[in-house]
């Protein structure tokens, strides 16, 4: 494999239990985030909840990439970056575009 | 021979260092998506602080990976980088329309 | 590990929350927005379940191009379809006929022996013969390669059917996907500097498909994405349904593979048999011309049945 990740040797299992917890505590706060964007009141709010998956839930990616040493979920968090925007842009500029808007 | 265990200690501790950061990050970005009043400066939380937890997140973890991976870990960050703080100006604009006054 | 225990813990309540919350919200934007939501969550979920492939796969059909295609479906209702009718018995008899749907599955996987029935180390053990590293490319383009070519042509099938749905006076016109004024210019920023980068991430995906996770149908979502995202600012036109070179595209995936399909009966002796030598290299080589296809495949089917005769 060309792309190796994490030299293993040298790091121990509570590191990899620490990078777990962060990712655990980073997806507590996603949850919370969630909760309350999505309980918005106004549109904008709403559309925020793929900007805030798309910071939190790459930070969580990075950390369970490197704490499994699995080079391929850096991958997920690349696509995932480009479609968190992506999404983003959808929301955003297709709201605008209902028929008949009052 | 120290000095190879004192590096590896303090890799250990710059990634715990880097990494607890950039949560402490996460959670001011989040505590500021509840508490604030209102969708801009939400967005404005959402996005700066969030990103930056993001950024510290992956500094952290740059010391675990070889080569081309570091760098795509990079280029993942400043991709969300770029991308969110662009983005966010789509949204804060729907965000002034749906709230006629200033 | 207890702490990766907290980790799936959460994601299955956020999970079942945001489910939760698509059903009971009141406004159908919101719910498409929860939707996408729920694709990026469920990829996170798959990358969980080792399941990296699908990982990719779920974040790029199920937020961008399902996203897509719930939006623009979306700007095409009247507006009174904007907040959902309150009709509560008929939904509270479809909730709980799928929750009893749920229930079962589950009770399925639950009931599984343990060790599960598997074909992996079989598929493991064909893959040297095959040359790629990557079991799944390994299923989906050779063990299974029949199935990914009907797979093309059902697509083109089902692109078909949707144009079908056009009135026989729009026939031949121009798709439309949504409009934005982008008075500050910020979309047109985005749409030149993000598809680059995109079309980059695609042909990598594409590419490390072989061996690592990836392959040609999370390269076509994320193209179909970048290239619709160019369409919407304006920096690139919706192609009209009869022009020659979208229906040449849109063909020459199929085509590829049965093109390949009958070099096979040529030179090994099957249809689709591979030379052992250059399976690994024609695979790659039919996957290029398939995700062209399947992008295009795509974007034409978000873009629904065409509109207008003549588009300015």
């Amino acid at each position: 494999m060309p792309v190796s990740f994490v030299r293993r040797q040298g790091r121990c299992e509570t590191m990899d239990n620490f990078l777990f917890a962060v990712a655990a505590f980073v997806l507590g706060l996603l949850i919370l985030g969630l909760v309350c964007v999505l309980k918005g009141a106004t549109l904008a709010d709403r559309m925020m909840s793929a900007q805030l998956l798309g910071t939190s839930g790459i930070a969580a990616l990075l950390l369970m990439a490197t704490a499994v040493s699995e080079p391929a979920i850096i991958d997920v968090a690349l696509a995932l970056a480009l479609l968190a925007a992506f999404a983003s842009i959808a929301f955003a500029t297709s709201s605008g575009d209902r028929q008949d808007r009052e | 021979m120290k000095t190879a265990m004192t590096l590896l200690l303090a890799r250990d501790i710059f990634t715990i260092v880097a990494v607890t950061f950039g949560a402490f990050f996460f959670l001011a970005g989040t505590v500021g998506l509840i508490r604030f009043p209102d969708t801009l400066t939400r967005l404005h939380a959402l996005t700066k602080a969030d990103n930056l937890g993001l950024g510290l997140v992956a500094l952290g973890l740059l010391p675990w990976a070889d080569g081309i991976l570091a760098l795509k870990i990079v280029c993942v960050w400043v991709l969300v980088q770029f991308s969110s703080s662009t983005v966010s100006q789509l949204i804060a604009r729907l965000a002034q329309q749906e709230r006629p006054q200033a | 590990m207890m702490v990766a225990l907290i980790v799936d813990v959460g994601l299955a309540i956020l999970i079942l929350f945001v489910a939760g919350w698509i059903v009971a919200v009141r406004s159908t934007f919101a719910a498409v927005i929860g939707f996408v939501v729920y694709g990026l969550l469920l990829s996170l979920v798959w990358v969980r379940l080792w399941a990296i492939d699908i990982a990719l796969t779920e974040a790029a059909i199920g937020s961008g191009v399902t996203g897509a295609l719930l939006l623009r479906t979306l700007s095409r209702l009247p507006v009174e379809h904007s907040e959902r009718s309150a009709n509560g018995s008929f939904r509270f008899i479809a909730g709980l006929f799928c929750a009893f749907i749920s229930l079962a599955i589950a009770m399925v996987i639950v009931a599984l022996p343990e060790p599960a029935p598997t074909l992996a180390p079989e598929a493991s053990a064909g893959l040297p013969a095959v040359g790629v590293g990557n079991p799944v490319t390994a299923v989906l383009l050779s063990y299974r390669a029949f199935d990914t070519f009907l797979e093309k042509v059902v697509l083109v099938l089902a692109l078909v059917g949707c144009w079908s749905l056009a009135a026989d006076r729009d026939w031949g016109g121009t798709p439309v996907l949504w409009r934005y004024s982008d008075p500050d210019g910020v979309l047109k920023f985005l749409a030149q500097t993000l598809p680059p980068i995109g079309v980059l991430v695609a042909i990598y995906m594409l590419w490390t498909g072989a061996d690592h996770p990836g392959g040609a149908f999370q390269a076509s979502a994320m193209l179909a994405a970048m290239w619709m995202l160019t369409i919407v600012a304006g920096l690139m036109r919706m192609p009209r349904t009869n022009d020659d070179l979208l229906r040449l595209t849109l063909v020459s995936g199929a085509s590829a593979f049965l093109l390949l399909g009958f070099a096979g009966f040529g030179i090994v002796g099957s249809f689709l048999a591979y030379p052992p030598d250059y399976a690994k290299a024609l695979i790659v080589a039919v996957e290029i011309p398939m995700t062209i296809a399947v992008a295009a495949t795509l974007v034409m089917l978000v873009a629904g049945p065409p509109q207008r005769r003549d588009m300015s």
